[in-house]
C-alpha cells in the first residue's frame, strides 16, 4: 500500500499535501473549448502518488477531455498540466515511457492475437513487465492465442487494460473503463483495478456509474459541465447529502385528487420540520428525502403523510450514494442525457 | 531473438505481415488477380497466323485473278451486292470491271481494307501480265518482345504496384484511424515514424513475393522476354512501389472513413489507369495532355519498366522516369508527413 491513499483530502485550490513527493498530476486553471463547447471549463485538480482518483460526471461533462489533456493527446487552451513532475511540452518522450493509458474506445485489430498485440504495444517500452505477467494481470491466459476479434467486451477491456500495464506505468488512466459490459465483466474489471491499486499505482480513472467511482476510487471529483462540482473521499461526498439514508416515495391523494401523483399536495415544509429529515425534493412526482436515524424517521414521515390524509403508492428507502449527491448538486439525475 | 522481441519498428512490421497474412482477399488481389488478367489478354490477344481477307469482284475474271493470291479469298457478286457486303463488312474490297480498268471500293481507314487493296491490286496487276522488276524473298520472324503480351506485362506490372501500395497503406491507415487505434498508439512511446516506415518495409518484402510471381508466371507461361539487367528492374519496382505508397499515404493521411478514403483513391487512381499506357501505348493521347501524361507516376513507371524489359533499357538512359518517381516519392512522403491525422 502507498502512504499516499491515507492522506486527507485535497481541497480544491489547497496547497498539496503533506506527503514527501508531491502531487503525481497537478492540473491548474485547464480550459478548453471545441468550437462552441466549452468542454472543460477552469480545472484545478490534484492527484497523489498512489491514489486511486475518480472523475465522475454525466456524459459530455468533459471528462474524457479532461484526463485526454493529462494523457497529452489533447493541448489545453489555457492552464498547466504537471504529470510526475514534468510537462507535456518538454517532457513528452520521458512521460510516454512512464505511464499506461486505456482509451474509451480502442479497437484493436481483429485478426491479431491477444499476445500478438501485447507484444507489439511491449516492444514500445524501454522498460516494463514481460508479455507472459501482464497476460497474467488481465487474466487473459486462456485467451493468449485467440484473435482479438473473436474477444467478448469485457475480454477486450481487460486486453486493453493489459496493454497500459506492460510499461509498467507509475501512472494509469483508464477512460471509462466499463462501459458497455455487462455487470460480471465490470465486477471482474473492478477486482483487476484492486489489484493495482494493492499494487500501489497510482490511477486516475473516469466514470458515469457512481457505484463504480464509490467502489473504486480513493477521492472522487464530480464533474458537471467542465467544471469540479464537488471534491473529496466517496464518505464525505456523501456526508454532504445530509443524511445518510435516502427515503423516496410517492403518493395518490386519496380518493379525490388526479390519479398521478400529489404534486403540491405534499407538505413539504411539514417533512423538512421533522428532526431527522435534512432536506427535500420531487422528481417526476418521486419525492425524496434525505434522512440520518432512519428507523427514527420513518415512524415520522408515516404519520406526518397520513395526517395530510395522502396515500402512499410507494415508498422505499437506500443508502445515500455518489449519485444522490450528484442530484442533489444538479437536480438532474447521473444517467440524464 | 530477444533484441528483435523488443525492437518496434520489427514487431511493427510483422503485425502488418500478419494482418496483410491474415486477409485472403488482399492476397487474391495482390497475387492472383495480375495473373489472371495477364492470361487472360494473353489468350485474347496471342498472335495468329495472318488473317485470310475477304474480298470480291463484279466478274469471274477478276474473281480468279484475285483468288490466285494465297492472302485473298474472293466471290463474285453484282456490284448492288458487293456495295451491301461492303457495309456490312463482310468483305473488305470490292472490285469493278470498268472498260478502261479496275476500280477498288474499299474504306481507306481500316488498315485491313488497305491491305487488301494491295494484295488485290497486286494479284490482278500479276494476273495481267505485270512481272516483278526485283526478285523478292521473304524471311518470317515472329520475334517475341513484339507481341500484345510483351508490351502489356510491364503495364499490368506497374500498374499492380499502383494498386497494391496504395490499398495496402491507405486502407490499413484509415481504418487503424477509424478504429481508434491510431491514436492509442501515439498515446504509447511508439516512435511515430517507426509505424509509417513499418509500411514501406512490410510492403518491401511483400514487393520480391509480387514481383517474382507475376514476371515467373509471365515468363514461363509467355516467354516474356527480360532483355534489360533485373537489378535495375528490381530497382524500378521498388521505386514504383515507394512512390505509390507515398501517394498512399497522402491521400489517407487525412481521412476519417473507408467511404472517404476509397473515393480518394479511385479519383487518384483512376487517371492514371486510363492515361498512363498500361493496355495501350500513352503515346496515343493528344500532344497538348502530353506533359500531363508523362508527369504521372504510372506513365514513368510503366515506360521505365518496358524499357527495361523490351528494349534492354539502362536505368543511366531513363532519367527523366527516375526522376519524376523521386519526385512522386519526396513530395506526398513530405507533405503526409506534416497534414497527417493521428486522430
Amino acid at each position: 500500500m502507498s502512504e499516499g491513499i491515507g492522506v486527507g483530502v485535497i481541497e480544491k485550490g489547497a496547497p498539496q499535501g503533506a506527503h514527501g513527493n508531491g502531487p503525481s498530476l497537478l492540473l491548474r486553471g485547464v480550459r478548453k473549448a471545441f468550437a462552441d463547447v466549452q468542454a472543460v471549463d477552469g480545472l484545478d485538480l490534484e492527484v497523489a502518488r498512489g491514489e486511486c482518483f475518480g472523475l465522475l460526471g454525466p456524459n459530455g461533462a468533459g471528462k474524457t477531455t479532461t484526463i485526454e489533456i493529462c494523457e497529452g493527446l489533447t493541448a489545453p487552451d489555457e492552464g498547466t498540466v504537471e504529470l510526475l513532475g514534468l510537462n507535456w511540452r518538454t517532457g513528452s518522450s520521458q512521460l510516454r515511457q512512464r505511464i499506461g493509458i486505456q482509451l474509451q474506445e480502442t479497437q484493436f485489430p481483429d485478426k491479431l492475437t491477444v499476445e500478438e498485440t501485447l507484444r507489439m504495444f511491449r516492444s514500445f517500452f524501454r522498460r516494463g513487465i514481460s508479455v507472459d505477467e501482464s497476460i497474467r494481470t488481465a487474466q487473459l491466459e486462456e485467451k493468449r492465442n485467440s484473435r482479438v476479434g473473436g474477444l467478448s467486451g469485457g475480454q477486450k477491456q481487460r486486453l486493453a487494460m493489459a496493454c497500459a500495464l506492460v510499461g509498467d506505468p507509475e501512472f494509469l488512466f483508464l477512460d471509462e473503463p466499463t462501459t458497455g459490459l455487462d455487470p460480471q465483466a465490470r465486477r471482474h474489471l473492478w477486482g483487476l483495478v484492486d489489484g493495482l491499486k494493492q499494487a500501489g499505482r497510482t490511477i486516475i480513472l473516469t466514470t458515469h456509474y457512481m457505484d463504480e467511482a464509490q467502489r473504486l476510487c480513493d477521492r472522487v471529483a464530480i464533474m458537471d459541465h467542465g467544471k469540479v462540482i464537488a471534491l473529496g473521499t466517496p464518505q464525505q461526498l456523501i456526508g454532504t447529502v445530509g443524511g445518510e439514508d435516502i427515503v423516496e416515495f410517492a403518493v395518490s391523494a386519496g380518493d379525490a385528487g388526479a390519479p398521478e401523483s400529489g404534486h403540491g399536495t405534499v407538505d413539504a415544509a411539514r417533512l423538512t420540520a421533522i428532526a431527522d429529515v435534512h432536506s427535500h425534493r420531487v422528481d417526476a412526482g418521486l419525492h425524496q428525502l434525505s434522512v440520518s436515524e432512519l428507523h427514527l424517521a420513518v415512524p415520522r414521515i408515516f404519520a406526518a403523510l397520513k395526517e395530510q390524509g395522502l396515500h402512499l403508492s410507494e415508498f422505499r428507502t437506500h443508502s445515500a450514494t455518489l449519485e444522490d449527491v450528484f442530484v442533489q448538486l444538479t437536480g438532474r439525475n447521473l444517467r440524464d442525457e | 531473438m530477444s533484441n528483435l522481441e523488443f525492437s518496434s519498428l520489427y514487431q511493427l512490421t510483422m503485425v502488418r505481415f500478419r494482418l496483410f497474412l491474415r486477409e485472403p482477399e488482399a492476397i487474391f488481389w495482390i497475387f492472383f488477380f495480375p495473373i489472371l488478367l495477364a492470361v487472360g489478354l494473353g489468350i485474347a490477344f496471342r498472335n495468329r497466323p495472318a488473317d485470310v481477307l475477304q474480298v470480291g469482284a463484279i466478274t469471274t475474271q477478276l474473281t480468279q485473278a484475285l483468288a490466285a493470291d494465297k492472302g485473298l479469298t474472293a466471290s463474285t457478286m453484282d456490284e448492288a451486292e458487293g456495295t451491301h457486303e461492303l457495309a456490312t463488312g463482310r468483305i473488305l474490297l470490292l472490285a469493278i470491271q470498268h472498260a478502261d480498268g479496275v476500280a477498288y471500293k474499299y474504306d481507306d481507314t481500316n488498315p485491313d481494307a488497305r491491305i487488301a487493296r494491295l494484295l488485290a491490286d497486286r494479284a490482278i496487276q500479276a494476273a495481267a501480265g505485270r512481272r516483278d522488276a526485283v526478285q523478292a524473298a521473304n524471311q518470317l520472324v515472329h520475334e517475341t518482345g513484339s507481341r500484345y503480351i510483351d508490351f502489356v506485362v510491364p503495364g499490368l506490372l506497374g500498374m499492380n504496384l499502383m494498386g497494391s501500395a496504395m490499398w495496402g497503406l491507405g486502407f490499413a491507415i484509415v481504418e487503424a484511424r477509424q478504429k481508434k487505434l491510431l491514436k492509442r498508439l501515439v498515446a504509447s512511446p511508439m516512435p511515430k515514424w517507426q509505424y509509417l516506415a513499418s509500411f514501406l518495409l512490410s510492403r518491401l518484402a511483400m514487393l520480391i513475393i509480387e514481383i517474382a510471381a507475376f514476371l515467373g508466371f509471365a515468363r514461363v507461361a509467355f516467354g516474356v522476354p527480360f532483355r534489360g539487367s533485373l537489378w535495375q528492374l528490381g530497382l524500378l519496382c521498388l521505386l514504383t512501389s515507394l512512390a505509390f505508397s507515398a501517394l498512399g499515404l497522402l491521400v489517407s493521411s487525412r481521412a476519417k472513413t473507408m467511404e472517404a478514403a476509397s473515393g480518394l483513391m479511385n479519383l487518384v487512381m483512376l487517371p492514371m489507369w486510363i492515361l498512363s499506357g498500361v493496355f495501350f501505348s500513352a503515346t496515343r493521347f493528344p500532344a497538348v495532355i502530353q506533359p500531363i501524361v508523362r508527369a504521372l507516376p504510372l506513365t514513368a513507371a510503366i515506360d521505365a519498366m518496358r524499357g527495361n524489359m523490351l528494349q534492354g533499357t539502362a536505368i543511366g538512359q531513363m532519367m527523366p522516369q527516375i526522376g519524376i518517381l523521386i519526385a512522386w516519392f519526396i513530395v506526398p512522403f513530405a507533405v503526409s508527413l506534416r497534414i497527417f491525422r493521428w486522430r
